[in-house]
């Protein structure tokens, strides 16, 4: 082989062996880092026609609205627990142990990831509400079609209150934890 | 009535990219010097009414003129001046507004500096700048007017900007990102100027390459500020969290840093050419990418989405034209692009065109990373989120490869290489970097972490070789250091930048694997012992401030043994506007550790949940950054730059006095 087709050879098989590599990498780190996001109902009733419910111990997110009156914290240390519904009946339960967003209130909406603990009961590593008073989480905003929601800040003014910059630049994707 | 000049001037100056964009490309065709040339006063307009526009919606957030809706919407009597002023960026519209300023600056300035190009390529540059002006203005003009009246119902008072942009950080952050971003479109300027003559030799290059630099220290700093004001404003301790728009901005910086080191390649050895156009051409491809992922809200929520879809379908469309046109004129011309250079297999090109490999890999897992769950929910497959643990996993991963070659890179000369020459020079900077890594974790810390080890082998080995550079580069002279001095600014600017990078890399290390964090329930008088500190929270005090309540609670940090190291102040503020709750971290802070207190919420027994960090070395991510950014303001000052203007000068001016 002539150096200069050996050199081609050297450098375009080096180039695929990195890039089979690469491609190998993100495939794992993806199947070992995605999680499912769930609405309170899917937990509790199964998602999608076949009606799959998460296996206790799994890790995913949820989002729903925090049912007003059922936060609760447990003894002298900061472990907080508190209801998600979506379209109702189902519940479930989040316990944290920490410090909940600025923007955490009973009555809206919030995303929790963690692992399932029990069927309706979630461990959340982390809560995140979101920057934006109307906002309701991905994937909650249709399961809700059709219920009438109304935001905070639209019960006081008429203008669609919408600051973008932060709920961009906010945190988490415009998420607060 | 101010309101109507600002909006006027908008439509006026988008008038002058309509111009720009067509006029100076029919006096290229037709060869008619004039045609050209007038594309720099058609910059000029298009730069002075944006400009006028831009000091209107000032002048209405200063004036709180409460019948434009934005000002309205985004400010307050209350809220002290210069945050009315900041404000004027504080949402959608009013910072589309300054990114157009910046557009147009960057226009003007191409105007004012291209004077030493061909009448030619400074033509087309700027009709290209001009085009990209057409989309941006028509953009505004369309979906995200500023300038839109609340009359008949004007409100007595505005409903205040969101309290976390209320913060010296947010002054400085949009604009320094902007610069980056829209300074992209000046190398794609470059780029595709470049393409329609057909001409793409080194002269190119080094035209493009001081804006490219220019660009890209704006980008560094921006992302820079923008990390270290969430660091200390959202009160969670993080300094990046790869989320979305986050990730917007780091993409074009990826394809900006590969552009700067592929330029470099085209202009010294006139390789790599057609490659570089098409990263020009990717990075600001992906500005707009990231501008249309943070713009339409596509991927907060499709809720967002639905709202307001022109906005989202005006920027993927904008967007679809940009990609297809230049991919399409890429795809004529640049196959007639031949290089004719050859070099070995160990030599420089090929070790920067690893690096560019590797930048270019980096970009996509991060493209990959934050489009899939879009992807995924759009083809109906249900709701995904991929967070920070895959893409540290995969940075991690891609760091090591990256760090190693860039210890290599400087080092090996163009063409050929004898890697004999260089054997021990490396393998003393192998060694240093292994012992030291290890030697340092050993000493200081309790334990030994694997990950804060290979961070510092990194980065020690990027810092020897870079050492074993310069005396490579001196060992020939007599005198040293003067002649480390003459080496140049360009090299210094190399040299400051890999060494940004390695302090960054430290500093990710050393955090990420040695940080501690604990939150506690405290209450008045009550301490803390966290990472060799007493936390005491000494008292909780209610303070008005100009649009806020505040709890303040004073801590009194001090040495386990005793020593008193400083009173700080953390704040839980409640803005009465927004009726939004901020929290507002204390700090105290030296180079070799932060110490961070947020509060959380109060407690039933009137206690409060809060969380400490002791977080060791974090300043050096951003002061890494900040050092990037030095070494990128030195090679945009290199003689190379400077002579030519000054030559150019005489030589103007020998012009002048021989007409006279």
């Amino acid at each position: 082989m002539n150096p200069r087709r050996k050199k081609r050879l050297i450098m375009t098989s080096s180039i695929l062996v990195g890039a089979a590599f690469a491609t190998g990498l993100v495939l794992y780190a993806l199947s070992q880092n995605i999680d499912l996001f769930y609405t309170p109902t899917e937990i509790v009733q199964g998602k999608g026609s076949e009606a799959v419910k998460p296996e206790v111990g799994q890790r995913l997110r949820v989002g729903g609205l925090v049912v007003p009156g059922s936060v609760r914290r447990e003894g002298s240390g900061l472990t907080v627990a508190f209801n998600l519904i979506d379209v109702g009946p189902a519940e479930i339960t989040v316990e944290y142990e920490g410090i909940l967003p600025d923007l955490f209130r009973e009555g809206q909406g919030i995303v929790a990831q963690g692992i399932l603990v029990a069927p309706n009961r979630l461990q959340a590593s982390e809560v995140l509400a979101r920057h934006d008073e109307e906002y309701m989480p991905p994937g909650l905003a249709e399961a809700l079609k059709g219920i009438e929601h109304v935001p905070p800040s639209q019960q006081n003014y008429n203008q669609n209150y919408n600051n973008e910059e932060a709920a961009e630049k906010g945190s988490g994707g415009g998420y607060d934890r | 009535m101010i309101g109507e000049v600002g909006h006027f001037a908008l439509a006026l100056a988008f008038a002058f990219s309509a111009l720009l964009a067509v006029i100076p490309l029919i006096g290229v065709a037709r060869g008619h010097g004039g045609q050209m040339a007038i594309a720099r006063q058609l910059t000029y307009g298009m730069f002075i009414f944006t400009l006028i526009s831009f000091i209107a919606l000032v002048w209405g957030f200063l004036a709180n003129d409460f019948s434009i809706a934005y000002v309205a919407n985004n400010s307050n009597t209350a809220l002290p001046a210069i945050y009315r002023f900041t404000a004027v960026w504080g949402s959608h519209e009013g910072s589309f507004l300054l990114w157009m300023l910046v557009q147009a600056s960057w226009a003007a300035a191409l105007a004012i500096f291209s004077k030493r190009l061909p009448l030619v390529f400074a033509a087309r540059v700027l009709a290209v700048m001009g085009m990209i002006g057409v989309g941006f203005y028509l953009f505004m003009l369309i979906t995200s007017n500023p300038f839109e009246r609340t009359i008949p119902l004007i409100p007595v008072d505005g409903r205040d900007l969101n309290p976390l942009l209320q913060d010296p950080g947010m002054i400085i952050h949009p604009p320094l990102l902007y610069m980056g971003y829209v300074g992209m479109s000046v190398a794609f300027a470059f780029a595709i100027a470049a393409l329609l003559g057909g001409r793409l030799d080194s002269a190119w290059a080094r035209w493009s390459r001081p804006w490219t630099i220019a660009a890209w220290v704006f980008l560094t700093l921006g992302i820079m500020v923008g990390s270290w004001w969430a660091y200390y404003e959202l009160g969670w301790g993080g300094w990046w969290f790869w989320d979305p728009v986050e990730n917007a901005s780091f993409l074009p910086w990826l394809a900006g840093t590969a552009l700067m080191h592929s330029l470099a390649v085209t202009e010294k050895r006139g390789t790599f050419k057609s490659w570089t156009v098409l990263l020009a051409i990717s990075a600001f491809s992906l500005s707009l990418l990231g501008t249309f992922l943070v713009r339409s809200g596509v991927l907060v929520s499709v809720h967002a989405f639905a709202s307001d879809p022109t906005r989202g379908m005006f920027l993927l469309s904008f967007l679809g034209v940009v990609i297809a046109g230049s991919l399409l004129l890429y795809a004529i011309r640049a196959a007639k692009v031949k290089s004719h250079s050859r070099y070995d297999l160990f030599s420089r090109e090929v070790l920067l065109l690893g690096n560019n490999l590797l930048l270019v890999t980096a970009t996509m897992v991060v493209l990959v990373g934050t489009l899939l769950p879009l992807v995924h929910q759009q083809l109906g497959l249900g709701n995904i989120s991929i967070g920070e643990p895959f893409f540290d996993e995969v940075f991690m991963w891609l760091t090591i490869p990256f760090a190693i070659l860039l210890g290599f890179g400087p080092l090996t000369r163009w063409k050929r290489q004898k890697f004999a020459e260089l054997r021990n020079s490396l393998l003393l900077a192998m060694a240093l970097a292994i012992g030291i890594g290890f030697a340092l974790p050993w000493i200081f810390a309790d334990v030994v972490s694997g990950l804060a080890v290979l961070g510092l082998i990194l980065a020690l080995w990027i810092v020897f070789t870079t050492v074993a550079e310069l005396r490579l580069r001196v060992a020939s002279r007599e005198h040293k250091w003067p002649a480390l001095v003459k080496l140049g600014r360009s090299h210094w600017g190399m040299v400051l930048g890999h060494l940004g990078f390695a302090v960054m890399i430290i500093g990710i290390a050393v955090v990420q694997n040695y940080e501690i964090e604990r939150t506690v329930r405290m209450g008045a008088g009550d301490t803390a012992n966290v990472g060799g500190y007493e936390f005491h929270f000494r008292d909780m005090q209610e303070r008005q401030g100009p649009n806020f309540i505040s709890d303040s609670a004073t801590f009194v940090i001090s040495r386990e043994n005793g020593n008193h190291v400083a009173n700080v102040v953390a704040e839980k503020r409640f803005y009465t506007v927004t009726r939004q709750i901020q929290t507002q971290t204390a700090l105290q802070v030296n180079p070799f550790r932060d110490l961070y207190i947020a509060l959380g919420e109060e407690l039933d027994d009137g206690s409060w949940a809060v969380r400490i960090h002791v977080k060791p070395f974090v300043r050096w991510i951003w002061a890494g950054a900040i050092l990037m950014s030095i070494g990128g303001v030195f090679s945009l000052t290199d003689k190379r730059y400077r002579l030519r203007r000054r030559e150019e000068k005489k030589a103007r001016k020998q012009a002048a006095a021989e007409a006279l």
